[in-house]
């Protein structure tokens, strides 16, 4: 029933009003006397040049689109672990083995593929 | 009772969201915009008790899926886009409402024709949405299709590497 969940949504309304009270608290709470200096933004102690908002590489891109596979497939694994002695208790376990080990392969050789073309290097 | 009003708060603050995201005319607001519809939805799983996928749902699409967002604005270098001033608030309202009204109207001429699917009891124990019943059906039933999953994320990954790699010169 839901009522078990409840805890978890205890949980994530005090985390959330931790957060937003602590944001606003500071904001209420500390003295402000911004001047022109003061609100500039810093670098180094030089005057900022040009926009904040640089061009990334593609090789971010790269990497996180990469830990998406790998994320996607942990969360795959996921239910295979929790209920690993369920499968093996019903006599089950090397199929269910043999079909995850055949997913994390194909996995795997797109990582090799990865490693092979220098995805994951940076210059 | 608690969980209709759950889902109704949930329903709206996943549309008000959603709405926020289109209208938002900074493209990192409208990202954080989405993160909030995707909480909600998280949440309308946890009232259908799929707890295994809501937990997914903000782990893979809140976290990873919006950091590939991120990272997309920023790689397109999208700037600020200009303000608008010229909304039209009464043919906005005008338009909701409409809608509402089409909304109800389509609502009780399916009724009647009771054409409606019957929504999903969620009263049922709350291990019908836990890993172990999914892994159950996933690893045994559904094999076929896991392993298509893994292939379609080689594809993916091979692509990726495809895009970034290649050298324009």
């Amino acid at each position: 029933m839901l009522t078990d969940f409840v805890p978890l949504f205890l949980m994530m309304a005090l985390a959330l009003g931790l957060a937003l009270s602590l944001l606003k608290l500071h904001q209420l709470l500390g003295p402000k006397r911004p001047n022109l200096i003061k609100t500039a933004a810093y670098e180094s102690g030089m005057d900022p040049i040009g926009t904040a908002r640089e061009r990334y590489s593609v090789k971010f891109y790269l990497v996180a689109m990469i830990f998406i596979v790998f994320d996607v497939e942990v969360v795959f694994l996921y239910p295979w672990a929790v209920s690993f002695r369920d499968f093996l208790a019903a006599d089950a376990g090397l199929g269910v083995m043999m079909v995850v080990s055949f997913f994390i392969l194909v996995l795997g050789i797109g990582l090799l593929y990865d490693i092979k073309k220098g995805g994951l290097e940076f210059e | 009772m608690v969980a209709q009003l759950l889902f109704f708060l949930l329903a709206i603050v996943a549309i008000a969201a959603a709405l926020g995201m289109l209208i938002a005319r900074n493209p990192v607001n409208s990202a954080l915009w989405l993160v909030l519809n995707l909480f909600c939805i998280a949440g309308l799983y946890l009232t259908l008790n799929a707890q295994f996928i809501g937990i997914i749902q903000i782990l893979v699409y809140a976290g990873a899926i919006m950091v590939l967002f991120l990272f997309v604005i920023m790689l397109l270098n999208l700037a600020e886009l200009p303000r608008r001033e010229d909304i039209d608030w009464k043919r906005g309202a005008a338009f909701i409402l409409g809608m509402g009204v089409l909304a109800q109207l389509v609502y009780i001429v399916a009724m009647s024709f009771d054409v409606l699917p019957h929504p999903p009891a969620a009263q049922e124990a709350v291990a019908t949405g836990s890993a172990q019943v999914l892994a159950r059906a996933l690893f045994t039933e559904y094999a076929l299709p896991f392993e298509v999953i893994g292939l379609l994320l080689l594809v993916a990954t091979i692509g990726a590497v495809m895009l970034a790699k290649r050298r324009f010169v």
